[in-house]
C-alpha cells in the first residue's frame, strides 16, 4: 500500500454514512471505509461492535437504512448475496457451510452458477496450486481437517474471481502453523491487486497481515489507522474504549504441594457420533495450580469437560481421583458436595438459562440441601436474593436493573456472574471450559485476574481454553488435548507458543526436522517483531 | 413471501397475557362463520352456545361438575408439558382410576363405613398412576416415543372397561345393560349442595391448583421441572435426573386423572357405563395450554371448557346441529391458542430483501 494508491486510486469499494438499526439497536451507526485495490484491510472490533452486521450489508444478506455505497467508482444497491457475487465480491465465514458427507468437488459444484461448471475438477486444481491451497477434489469434507475445510471455503470463493473478499475470523478455528500458511495466501492474493476485508479481534495478526484498520465500538467509527504505526496496547485500548489492565501473576513454587485431582487412564465414548473419544487421558494437578489444557475446539474437550464434571460418569470410579476420592462413577451433584465447581463452554442452555432470573440461575449450581439456598426443599428467595447481589458486585456485572433475566445480558456479563457463582462456592478444584470465549477485553482481563487469584488462595483449577494469550497470561502448566489423546504437561516458563502450536496441531515436540526448523525459524522471528514492538 | 417470523429479543409480557384471550375471540369468529354457513344467525348461535348456559343456576352447578375433571387433569398435564414430557394418554388414565376406585363398591359388595370412599379414592389414584407408568417405564427404559405409547394405552384402557362392563362387572340385576350395578350410598362421592349436581371434587381441585402453584414456583423440584424442560443440558449441569422426573410426571398426572376417573364414575355417573369420560383427558390438554400451564390459569381455563360442553349440548337442543359442534370449537381453540403462544417469543416482520441460506 503506498500514498499514491491512497490519495489518487478509485476506492475498490467505498462506504459512506452506513446505518443499520435493529429495533431500538443502533447496530452500525454512520460507518465510513474505502478499500483499494490490493489492501488487506482489517475490520477490528469486540464481539457486538457491530463488525459482522457491517460486512452483511456489503455481502448483500441485509441492507443499511442510510448511507451509500459504491463498487469502483459507481454507486450500487447491493440487494442480495447473488448479486454481490456478481460484482465480485466474495466471502469466507467464520462458521463453515459444507456438506460434510460430499466431496470437495461436491460442495464447490453446490455453490456456483450452473454455466461455472465446467472442467470443475480441473479449475480446483488449478486455483489450488496457484495459491498454495493443496486440496483433493474427491476427498470427502467429513475427513478432512478444520485448516482443510477452510480452504474449500477459500477455493470456492476463489473460484468465483472476486475483487475483494471478505474473511469473517478466518483464524480463529486454526493452529498457529495453519493461520501462517493462511497468512501466505492472503498476502500473495494482495499482490495481485485483490482486495482483503479481514474481520478480527486477534491484534497479533492484523499487525502483521494488515495495511490499514478500521475500528468500531459499539457501532461506532472509532478510527481508521495504520496498524504498523499502533502497538497491541494503542489497539486494544481502541476496541475497548479503555486501557486493559494486565494479569498479575505471582509465579509459584508447586513441587511440594499435594495433588488434588489425579486422572489416570480416562476413557469416554462420545454421546454422539460425531463427538471425540477420550483415550487414556492421564494428567494430574497439585493443590493450587491452574493447569491450562490447550486444543483446538473439538478435539475432546467437550467429552474431557464432561467426564471431569461427572455429567457423564464414567465406569472406572479410579480414572478420577479428588483429593484421594476415586469418583469417576459419582455424579456431578455427589462431587459439587464435595467442593468441586464447574464452568462450562456454552453459557446459554448449559451454564446457565436465559430466561431464568439470575437468582434463579444460582440454584443450577447451588441446589444441594446444605447450599443454604433452600430449607426442606423450599427454596430461601432471601438467601438467593443475597447471593445474587454479592456474585454480581463481586464480578462486577453489569445490567439494567437488579436480578434481570440471564438472557438479558451481554455475553461477557453473563460468563462473569457464571463464573463468580462457581468463585462464591469457594470451591477445593474448579474447572472451566474455554472461561472467555465470545467475551470482551475488559470481562476476558477480569475473568482472568480472578482465576489467578483464586488459585494463590488454595483452589485447584483445570482451564480448557483454545487461546494462547489466555493460556500464557494464567497457566502454571500446560498440556494440549489433540483428537482425545494429551499430551504431557509442561511448566508454562519451558514451552514456547510455537510448541504448544505443534502440539495442537497434533505433532509431538521430536516432530519431523523440517517442521522444527520452521517454527523455530517463525519463533525467532516473532522474538524479533516483539523486541521491535518494545 | 414478504413477511417472516423473527424471533423477539425478549418474551413480551404482553402475549403472554393476551394470548389466550386473542386465541378465544379468533376461535368466536371462526364459529361465527361456520354457523352462517350453516344457515344460522352467528349471534344468535353464538348467544345460545356460550351465553345460554350461563343462565341458569342448574347449569351453572353443571358447569362446575364439568370444569372440575378438566382442572384437576390439566394440572397434572401441565407439569408434564413443563417439563417437556409429553403425556396424551389422561384419557386412559382416567378411565384406570375409575376402574381401580370402583373394585371396592363393586365387587366387595356388603363393605359399607366411611372408610369405602377414601379407599375408592386412593385406589382410583393409584390406579391412573400406575397406568401412567407404563408409558413412563417404556420411554425409560428403550427410549419409546411418550406421545404414541401414552395415546395407544387410552384405547386398551377403553376397551378393558368396556369388556368389564359387558362381562364380569356387568350389573346382575340389571336387565342385561352394559352397566356396573349401582354404587351404594357409602361409595358415593359427597355432594356440596343437597339434592345438587356439584361434588367436593370441586373444592379439592381448587386446593389443589393452589398446591401445585406453590410446588411450582416455591419448591427445588418445582424448580428442577422448569429446568428440565427448558434445557436438558443444563439440567444436567444442575445435577437433576431426567429419568427420575419422567416417572414423577407421568406418576402425579396419572394419579390426578385417576382421581378425576374416580370422582366422577362415583359422583354425578354413580355406576360404571362402556363410556364414562366425553373426551375429558383430551379436552384437559386444551385447557393445560389455554391456562398457560399455569395451575390458576387452568382453573379458569377449565371453565372455558366446560362451557364448549354445555353449548354443544344447548346448540344440539335448541338449534338442531350435532353436539359434535363441542369438538370443532375445542379443536379451534387450541389450534388458535397454539398460533397465538408463537408470537410471544416470535414477531412479524416484513423482508424486502429475499435472504440467501448460506
Amino acid at each position: 500500500m503506498t500514498d499514491e494508491q491512497s490519495h489518487n486510486a478509485t476506492p475498490l469499494l467505498q462506504a459512506r454514512g452506513i446505518v443499520k438499526r435493529f429495533g431500538s439497536l443502533t447496530a452500525n451507526d454512520y460507518i465510513d471505509l474505502s478499500l483499494f485495490p490490493g489492501e488487506i484491510h482489517a475490520l477490528l472490533g469486540e464481539n457486538g461492535a457491530g463488525k459482522s452486521t457491517f460486512v452483511k450489508m456489503l455481502y448483500g444478506s441485509l441492507r443499511p437504512d442510510e448511507g451509500m455505497l459504491s463498487w469502483k467508482g459507481a454507486e450500487v444497491s447491493i440487494k442480495n448475496p447473488a448479486m454481490a457475487r456478481q460484482f465480485g465480491i466474495g466471502m469466507v465465514f467464520q462458521h463453515f457451510s459444507l456438506f460434510e458427507a460430499l466431496t470437495v468437488e461436491e460442495n464447490i459444484l453446490l455453490a456456483l452458477p450452473p454455466q461455472q461448471a465446467k472442467n470443475l475438477r480441473q479449475r480446483i486444481k488449478t486455483v489450488s496450486t496457484d495459491y498454495g491451497l493443496p486440496l483433493d477434489p474427491t476427498a470427502t469434507i467429513a475427513d478432512l481437517s478444520v485448516g482443510e475445510r477452510q480452504r474449500v471455503e477459500i477455493v470456492r470463493c476463489l473460484l468465483q474471481e472476486p475483487d475483494l473478499i471478505i474473511m469473517d475470523e478466518p483464524t480463529s478455528v486454526l493452529t498457529p502453523q495453519e493461520a501462517d500458511e493462511l497468512f501466505l495466501v492472503l498476502e500473495k492474493l494482495a499482490s495481485e491487486h485483490k482486495s482483503i476485508l479481514y474481520i478480527s479481534h486477534r491484534l497479533d495478526e492484523v499487525k502483521r497481515l494488515c495495511h490499514r484498520a478500521t475500528i468500531l465500538r459499539h457501532g461506532k467509527l472509532i478510527s481508521e489507522c495504520d496498524p504498523q504505526q499502533e502497538n497491541a496496547k494503542t489497539l486494544a485500548a481502541m476496541m475497548v474504549g479503555s486501557e486493559v489492565a494486565d494479569v498479575k501473576r505471582v509465579p509459584q513454587d508447586l513441587h511440594d504441594a499435594k495433588k488434588c485431582l489425579v486422572v489416570r487412564a480416562l476413557n469416554l465414548e462420545p454421546d454422539l457420533n460425531t463427538g471425540t473419544s477420550l483415550v487414556d487421558v492421564s494428567f494430574d494437578v497439585a493443590k493450587g495450580e491452574i493447569l491450562c489444557i490447550a486444543g483446538i475446539a473439538g478435539n475432546g474437550q467437550a467429552e474431557l469437560f464432561s467426564a471431569l464434571s461427572g455429567e457423564t460418569p464414567v465406569s472406572d470410579v479410579g480414572a478420577i481421583v479428588f483429593e484421594g476420592w476415586p469418583c469417576g462413577a459419582d455424579g456431578i451433584a455427589e462431587r459439587r458436595r464435595r467442593g468441586a465447581a464447574f464452568v462450562p463452554e456454552e453459557r446459554n442452555g448449559h451454564g446457565a438459562l436465559a430466561s431464568l432470573k439470575l437468582s434463579k440461575n444460582i440454584l443450577l449450581s447451588w441446589n444441594n440441601a446444605n447450599d443454604g439456598t433452600t430449607r426442606k426443599g423450599i427454596i430461601d428467595r432471601m438467601a438467593l436474593a443475597r447471593l445474587e447481589g454479592a456474585i454480581t458486585e463481586a464480578f462486577d456485572v453489569r445490567m439494567a436493573h437488579p436480578d434481570v433475566e440471564a438472557g438479558a445480558l451481554s455475553g461477557g456479563n453473563l460468563q462473569k456472574f457464571v463464573m463468580g457463582r462457581e468463585v462464591k462456592r469457594r470451591p477445593k478444584l474448579l474447572i472451566v471450559s474455554q472461561p472467555t470465549w465470545g467475551v470482551d477485553a475488559g470481562a476476558a482481563s477480569l475473568i482472568r485476574q480472578k482465576l489467578v487469584d483464586l488459585s494463590r488462595a488454595g483452589t485447584t483449577i483445570v482451564v480448557i481454553s483454545q487461546d494462547l494469550d489466555e493460556i500464557f497470561e494464567i497457566a502454571d502448566q500446560v498440556a494440549v488435548i489433540s483428537e482425545g489423546h494429551m499430551s504431557d504437561m509442561y511448566p508454562i516458563d519451558e514451552v514456547t507458543r510455537e510448541q504448544v502450536g505443534l502440539l495442537m496441531g497434533g505433532m509431538d515436540l521430536n516432530g519431523p526436522p523440517e517442521v522444527t526448523a520452521e517454527a523455530m525459524a517463525q519463533s525467532l522471528m516473532r522474538d524479533r517483531e516483539a523486541e521491535d514492538a518494545v | 413471501m414478504p413477511f417472516k417470523l423473527q424471533r423477539r429479543e425478549e418474551h413480551s409480557a404482553w402475549m403472554a397475557l393476551f394470548s389466550p384471550l386473542i386465541a378465544v375471540a379468533l376461535m368466536l369468529a371462526t364459529g361465527a362463520v361456520l354457523f352462517a354457513s350453516l344457515g344460522i344467525d352467528p349471534v344468535k348461535g353464538l348467544s345460545v352456545y356460550f351465553l345460554e348456559p350461563l343462565q341458569s343456576a342448574w347449569s351453572l352447578q353443571e358447569l362446575v361438575v364439568k370444569a372440575t375433571p378438566l382442572i384437576l387433569i390439566g394440572i397434572g398435564l401441565s407439569i408434564c408439558y413443563r417439563a417437556n414430557i409429553w403425556n396424551i394418554g389422561a384419557e386412559g388414565q382416567f378411565v384406570a382410576g375409575a376402574l381401580a376406585g370402583s373394585y371396592f363398591p363393586i365387587m366387595m359388595v356388603g363393605w359399607d363405613g366411611p372408610f369405602v370412599f377414601p379407599a375408592m379414592i386412593a385406589a382410583g389414584m393409584a390406579g391412573g398412576a400406575l397406568f401412567a407408568l407404563i408409558p413412563a417405564a417404556l420411554k425409560i427404559r428403550f427410549g419409546a416415543n411418550e406421545i404414541l405409547t401414552s395415546l395407544l394405552l387410552v384405547y386398551v384402557a377403553q376397551f378393558f372397561l368396556d369388556w368389564l362392563v359387558r362381562g364380569p362387572w356387568r350389573d346382575p340385576e340389571g336387565f342385561n345393560f352394559p352397566e356396573s350395578r349401582l354404587f351404594p350410598s357409602d361409595a358415593v362421592t359427597p355432594l356440596i349442595i343437597e339434592g345438587g349436581r356439584m361434588h367436593i371434587g370441586f373444592p379439592i381441585a381448587l386446593i389443589i391448583a393452589l398446591l401445585a402453584a406453590f410446588y411450582l414456583t416455591r419448591t427445588i423440584h418445582g424448580f428442577q421441572i422448569q429446568v428440565i424442560g427448558e434445557s436438558p443440558r443444563a439440567a444436567r449441569f444442575a445435577g437433576f435426573s431426567q429419568s427420575k422426573m419422567i416417572i414423577f410426571a407421568f406418576a402425579v398426572s396419572g394419579a390426578l386423572a385417576g382421581l378425576a376417573g374416580i370422582l366422577e364414575v362415583a359422583g354425578p355417573i354413580g355406576q360404571l357405563r362402556p363410556v364414562i369420560s366425553p373426551g375429558y383427558g383430551f379436552t384437559a390438554i386444551i385447557v393445560a395450554f389455554l391456562g398457560r400451564l399455569n395451575p390458576i390459569g387452568i382453573v379458569i381455563a377449565g371453565f372455558v371448557l366446560a362451557l364448549s360442553y354445555l353449548g354443544g349440548e344447548a346448540a344440539q337442543v335448541t338449534l338442531g346441529i350435532s353436539d359434535k359442534i363441542a369438538r370443532v370449537f375445542q379443536g379451534l381453540l387450541l389450534f388458535y391458542v397454539l398460533a397465538c403462544d408463537t408470537f410471544i417469543v416470535y414477531t412479524f416482520r416484513r423482508v424486502g430483501v429475499v435472504r440467501e441460506a448460506s
